[in-house]
């Protein structure tokens, strides 16, 4: 058995200590908002906070994690209304939105630890994440929004 | 198209077990599906529940092309719903939900508003006219006094809303050719809607069918074959089986298949089979001796596409001839989400969940492996993790492969492709090569077009060969190279079907993909040859062609074609119209550290009315990423039958640090609405190869460009 804290919920799961934390989320845990896109940390469709630091769950393995506070899109707010979520409601960004939770992780991630991100911030944080459907001009535009929501300048 | 009740009547079971095993699509976050009585249901695409929550019934699949949002608004608009009342659920498999025009339920081709136009609003008027008759009835007036705000039929003094008259209303004979608005009376149509499943996209709530969990659900992945078009020689499965947690190794159709309790013990089992496979007829293909072969045949005459004037004497008589060979290479899909369904196989009937654009398929398939009547085999839509054309195929292979795993084990299995099996195992967008041959005049207008074809047909030897190929000439391979909208006087399309290979297959925006870029890139040398400026040869080329030329203007206008650019930019231009839509881009380029930079492109649509004009632009910024990708990075190549690339880290993507500002124009229009999903992409390359040739002077005659 392997103890895993997610969400503030503490879980024991009976995997090999192998698994990647992305499939013990999906088909352990039922959590399927972080998704699996490539299984080799190039997509970031399976990024989830851990100890606060984006972080690909596809090649992390559950043994590595189990000493750590593991936050995924169901558990980033309570209210699925984040600055970061209500930033990406207000530009619409989403499409097909398999690449969002991946790309909402990042981006909170960016935000708690720079406040006002230049476009070259941006593009180091975020470019790990493919977008198929091309929605990069539009999470530039909710990064920004989120971003000054979060330092209070508009209110969402 | 007759929408009756009966008929209607005759499905609603289908679409509640939708309801009641949850595949459901919560519009606007949880809490919503819990249902009033829904009384009123007038045809199969609109019912209204006593708490005047209305759900609309969508037969298209949401990919992301928001067909969830624009399709309903067609509804409201002539329901005059309130659009905060509007819910949304995935149309069950039946023939009410068949697509309008290609009488299978299927979604593609950028044609979901275009067929859907007349018949959604009419399903919406006609709902209308019944609650206003009800409430006409109810109060005893004249019903021609009446009218509806927002979700309420409205008298001098007195509202009631939808909900309240639902039940009267149902019980009134459905009325036949009910008006519908002038568009100038639109209230919703043409405004900024946001798409309609968009929360439950940020919060990890939304169901793909990845995301499918049911009791008793195994999760399966298959070996294909390394080699396109092998199979399985012999296998030893002893190993894969003794990986705790597994379940089963059985061979299908398409390899062996590991069935598992969950994805990882799957994935980890197939690495322990051990298979010897029979490479077939491909096991000496490479993509080099493909390329010899299409230039070779090149070389030689084709079928004949379009035959206009006389091209050969207008070449012979020009003051001025130039020919060139352009290639584009094999590509992947590659959606965000990898293949996969789940499928449940009973004795008495097969369920599917899946995320699909070929329900109808889905169903003939399933029917086939299962022997099961076509009736018997339920398809669930769930959202399609993108689709690009991926999701709709001939074989429907992804749900093929999840039948047959499923097939005999009693219990849902998921089956998942991972993105290797993605990569390399087919459906490919097909190879081309293209010849072509212009004159110019002593006055450097083009007089002759000569271009000649060669890829493999999408529809060859298919069931769908009928509705494409005439005289063995696949129009999808050659649309956008035949109808040429520039006054060009003598044009010969020729094409050669090269021998089958690859399973090949229409990726977004299908033929264009390739004729957009080779015939805005050669159009483009012919300009430079004839010592024009390559945009006002478009114009006078286009001056009998308004709607192409509005566009074209337009997109110049806006990215002030001809003004000066800073040192090391340059502009291409580029336009095309697919889908019945018509699109122009300028891109602004240059080169960075040996690598192509794309700084800002800026287009122009013109789609009719446009329903959503937010989502109008989306659609575009989407298709120029999409065809920008494939023009900066996209190549599949094979040696030996096997494909060389397998990932995002050899079959890269455009990313964020890549994105250029994509400024969009939609053009306003009266003309009924067209797709939008696809005619965004084939501008693109052309548009990037163009302003390279301007800013370095060489032309790129092969895709993907390498400098």
């Amino acid at each position: 058995m392997i103890a895993i804290k997610v969400n503030g919920t503490r879980h024991e799961v009976d995997v090999a200590p192998s698994t990647p934390l992305l499939w013990v989320l999906r088909d352990t845990l039922g959590m399927t908002g972080t998704k699996y896109g490539c299984g080799i940390s190039e997509c970031g469709a399976c990024t989830v906070h851990i100890d606060g630091v984006a972080t690909r769950t596809c090649v992390t393995p559950v043994s590595t994690v189990e000493d750590s506070e593991i936050t995924t899109i169901e558990g980033l707010s309570k209210d699925g209304l984040h600055p970061v979520q209500a930033a990406w409601l207000e530009e619409d960004v989403v499409q097909c939105g398999y690449c969002q939770s991946g790309q909402i992780m990042a981006a909170a991630d960016l935000l708690s630890h720079t406040p006002d991100p230049s476009d070259d911030d941006i593009n180091a944080a975020m470019s790990g994440n493919i977008c198929r459907c091309g929605t990069y001009g539009r999470i530039r535009c909710a990064i920004k929004r989120a971003a000054a929501s979060m330092r209070g300048e508009v209110s969402q | 198209m007759s929408l009756s009740r009966r008929r209607f009547l005759q499905t609603s079971g289908a679409a509640a077990s939708g309801l009641v095993l949850g595949f459901y699509v919560p519009p606007r976050g949880p809490g919503r599906y819990v249902h009033a009585a829904e009384p009123f249901a007038p045809n199969a695409f609109v019912r209204i529940a006593t708490d005047d929550v209305i759900t609309i019934i969508v037969n298209q699949s949401e990919m992301g092309q928001g067909v969830y949002t624009s399709l309903p608004m067609l509804i409201a608009e002539e329901l005059d719903a309130d659009w905060k009342s509007i819910q949304v659920e995935p149309a069950p498999l039946a023939p009410e939900y068949a697509h309008f025009l290609f009488r299978l339920q299927l979604t593609g081709g950028s044609s979901s508003i275009t067929s859907s136009w007349q018949p959604f609003r009419t399903a919406g008027a006609t709902a209308r006219a019944l609650l206003v008759e009800a409430a006409a009835q109810e109060w005893g007036v004249d019903k021609d006094t009446l009218t509806t705000d927002a979700g309420y039929v409205v008298n001098v003094d007195k509202r009631a809303s939808y909900g309240e008259l639902a039940a009267k209303a149902a019980t009134l004979p459905v009325p036949e050719n009910v008006p519908l608005k002038d568009p100038k009376d639109f209230k919703l149509i043409g405004t900024n809607v946001k798409r309609i499943e968009g929360p439950s996209k940020v919060n990890g709530e939304a169901e793909f069918s990845m995301d499918v969990k049911l009791d008793g659900m195994l999760t399966a992945v298959v070996a294909h074959p390394p080699v396109c078009g092998g199979s399985v020689k012999k296998f030893d499965a002893s190993k894969a089986e003794a990986v705790p947690g597994v379940v089963k190794v059985k061979p299908i159709g398409s390899g062996i298949a590991v069935i598992a309790k969950d994805f990882w013990t799957a994935r980890i089992a197939r690495d322990e089979l051990e298979i010897e496979w029979d490479d077939g007829a491909n096991a000496n293909l490479s993509t080099e001796a493909l390329r010899t072969e299409y230039r070779a045949l090149a070389d030689t005459e084709g079928m004949v596409a379009e035959d206009e004037g006389d091209a050969d004497t207008a070449l012979g008589e020009a003051s001025k001839t130039l020919e060139a060979v352009y290639e584009v290479p094999f590509l992947a899909h590659a959606p965000m989400e990898p293949l996969n369904a789940v499928a449940h196989v009973r004795e008495d009937g097969c369920d599917i969940w899946a995320g699909t654009q070929g329900q109808s398929i889905d169903q003939m398939v399933a029917s086939h492996i299962t022997g099961l009547k076509p009736e018997q085999i339920k398809i669930h839509t769930t959202l399609l993790g993108g689709g690009f054309g991926r999701r709709a195929n001939v074989t429907s292979d992804f749900v093929a492969d999840a039948v047959q795993v499923a097939n005999g084990e009693g219990v849902p299995v998921k089956t998942i492709w991972t993105r290797e099996d993605d990569i390399q195992c087919g459906y490919f967008r097909p190879m081309f090569v293209h010849k072509l041959k212009a004159g110019v005049d002593a006055d450097g207008m083009p007089s002759a077009w000569h271009q000649r074809l060669v890829g493999q047909s999408i529809m060859e030897g298919t069931p769908f060969a009928d509705m494409t190929i005439k005289d063995g000439v696949d129009a999808a391979s050659v649309e956008g190279a035949t109808d040429m909208p520039y006054a060009i006087p003598n044009r010969r399309i020729e094409v050669h079907n090269a021998n089958k290979t690859l399973t090949v297959l229409w990726w977004r925006s299908v033929g264009h993909t390739h004729t957009g870029f080779v015939n805005e890139s050669f159009l483009d040398e012919v300009a430079h040859a004839g010592g024009k400026d390559p945009y006002e040869l478009r114009r006078e080329l286009l001056k009998d062609q308004p709607r192409h030329l509005h566009v074209l203007e337009l997109a110049a206008e806006k990215a002030g074609w001809g003004t000066p650019l800073p040192e090391g930019r340059a502009r291409g231009i580029a336009m095309r119209k697919s889908f019945e839509t018509f699109v122009a881009e300028v891109a602004e380029v240059s080169v960075e550290g040996g690598k192509v930079r794309v700084h800002k492109v800026v287009a122009a649509i013109d789609c009719g009315i446009a329903i959503n004009p937010w989502n109008v632009v989306a659609q575009v910024e989407s298709a120029i990423v999409f065809g920008l990708t494939a023009a900066l990075h996209g190549e599949l190549t094979l040696d030996k039958g096997r494909v060389q690339q397998s990932n995002f880290h050899d079959y890269p993507m455009l990313r964020m640090d890549e994105m250029p500002e994509i400024e969009v124009h939609v053009v306003e229009s009266d003309e009924p609405p067209t797709g939008v999903g696809e005619p965004g992409v084939p501008p693109i390359a052309p548009a990037v190869a163009n302003a390279l040739f301007t800013l370095t002077g060489k032309r790129v005659r092969r895709l993907p460009i390498r400098l």
